[in-house]
């Protein structure tokens, strides 16, 4: 009879648990950084790791997103004749929202889960362990590295879709159906703020960039030291980091973009 | 991997991503230009009143877009708005043509509509098309419109009352 309240009282008991194990190695991590940082070439290296090798899949998908956009906002604009404004409604929505969330979840699926299984992997080989015993702290010469070279990474791939998708919204909008080139520039420029829009983009990238980093980071340190371990941390990295940056950017945009 | 290609290929990255913000940033204030100045010639258009012209806006004769609006400034002495004109090369308008500015659709945005006229002389660079008209502010419009309407009830009731009913109308 009592057993399911027990269970109860101990599952929140785990996860009030599991939210300070988060936030000490969070500070751990931080603390960890000057390290990484006098060794700039292994940041350098994850960047590539990181950044470089997600790029064929942000450009393809901000390609995408801007042909689609363009087309589906061509269709529900015309019918008020306001389609000039079609620049102006891709850019926005690219800039201020899809560009981060977007490049932010297909980050944790390609580099968040890569960076869970090289660290689970790890630790199932007991090289962490290794470099413990060598008084290395592994946070600071294989965590911190990674987590900076994910939060560099970051912004420059949303960066990166936003862009690539004006340019694909540029070529159905004004090659394809007909739209005014003038008017696609020149009323996006007159909307758009640098700082208001794209500047708070880019501080959401690197919010995300940080989320899901971390959670990668977190999870293949934590993660059972057995093949089923690792593929659990996969899982969990892409779950938790997905709907952490969802929820993390319903706040941001509520501060950043209401008055 | 060597250590050099992989700051290479690192250096590349982010030099993409300075080119992406650049992008962004140019799109997004204004600041760049993309019209090649070669094949263009310039006149200027004095206005009353401009409405919601825009740099870039199209230069349209019979439809047909022939320029584009080069910039728009205000002429100090006779508080006219002043508008530069980036004509194509390839047509050439008689001296005496017509400017208005005409809005595309209902609430669409507004473009420079030009008449040709009827004179042997062509407008060359630097030249000032003189017949122009303003553009049509909806408020002043609504405003006339409404005018009329109380003017015309007040002289419909004029002719089955007394006048106080007409002056009190006003």
């Amino acid at each position: 009879m009592t057993n399911p309240i027990r269970r109860i009282g101990q599952f929140a008991l785990e996860v009030l648990r599991g939210l300070g194990h988060n936030a000490t190695f969070f500070i751990d991590l931080l603390r960890n950084m000057p390290a990484a940082l006098r060794r700039p070439f292994l940041i350098v290296a994850q960047v590539h790791a990181i950044g470089n090798l997600s790029l064929l899949i942000i450009m393809a998908s901000g390609l995408a997103v801007g042909f689609v956009l363009a087309l589906q906002s061509y269709y529900a604009l015309v019918t008020y004749g306001a389609s000039e404004s079609l620049g102006l409604l891709v850019n926005l929505s690219l800039v201020r929202e899809l560009g981060p969330v977007v490049t932010a979840l297909l980050f944790a699926g390609r580099a968040g889960t890569s960076l869970t299984a090289e660290i689970g992997l790890m630790k199932a080989g007991e090289q962490l362990a290794a470099m413990e015993m060598m008084a290395i702290d592994p946070k600071s010469r294989v965590l911190a590295p990674r987590f900076i070279g994910g939060i560099v990474a970051m912004p420059v791939l949303a960066v990166l879709f936003s862009a690539i998708g004006i340019m694909g919204a540029y070529v159905v909008a004004v090659q394809l159906i007909g739209v005014d080139e003038g008017n696609f520039w020149s009323i996006m420029q007159n909307g758009v703020d640098v700082w208001r829009d794209v500047g708070n983009g880019i501080v959401k990238s690197v919010v995300f960039g940080v989320i899901c980093t971390f959670v990668a980071v977190y999870q293949g340190y934590e993660a059972q030291a057995t093949p089923e371990g690792v593929a659990h941390a996969t899982t969990r990295t892409v779950v938790i980091a997905s709907l952490s940056v969802l929820a993390m950017d319903f706040v941001l945009t509520a501060l950043m973009f209401t008055h | 991997m060597g250590k050099k290609s992989i700051e290479t290929l690192v250096g590349f990255f982010v030099l993409l991503g300075i080119g992406g913000l650049l992008f962004l940033a140019l799109k997004a204030a204004n600041l760049g230009s993309f019209t090649s100045s070669a094949d263009t010639y310039s006149v200027t258009a004095k206005f009353d009143n401009i409405g919601g012209l825009k740099v870039r806006a199209p230069v349209r004769s019979a439809g047909v877009t022939v320029g584009r609006v080069a910039a728009i400034t205000l002429d100090p002495k006779t508080y006219q708005g002043v508008v530069r004109l980036d004509m194509q090369r390839s047509v050439q308008f008689p001296s005496d043509s017509s400017a208005r500015i005409l809005t595309s659709g209902l609430l669409g945005d507004q473009y420079i509509g030009l008449e040709a006229g009827a004179e042997e002389k062509v407008l060359g660079p630097g030249d000032v098309i003189k017949q122009t008209q303003s553009a049509v502010v909806l408020e002043s419009l609504i405003s006339q419109f409404l005018f009329n309407k109380a003017a015309d009830a007040g002289n419909a009731s004029a002719g089955s009352a007394p006048a106080p009913a007409a002056g009190a109308k006003k």
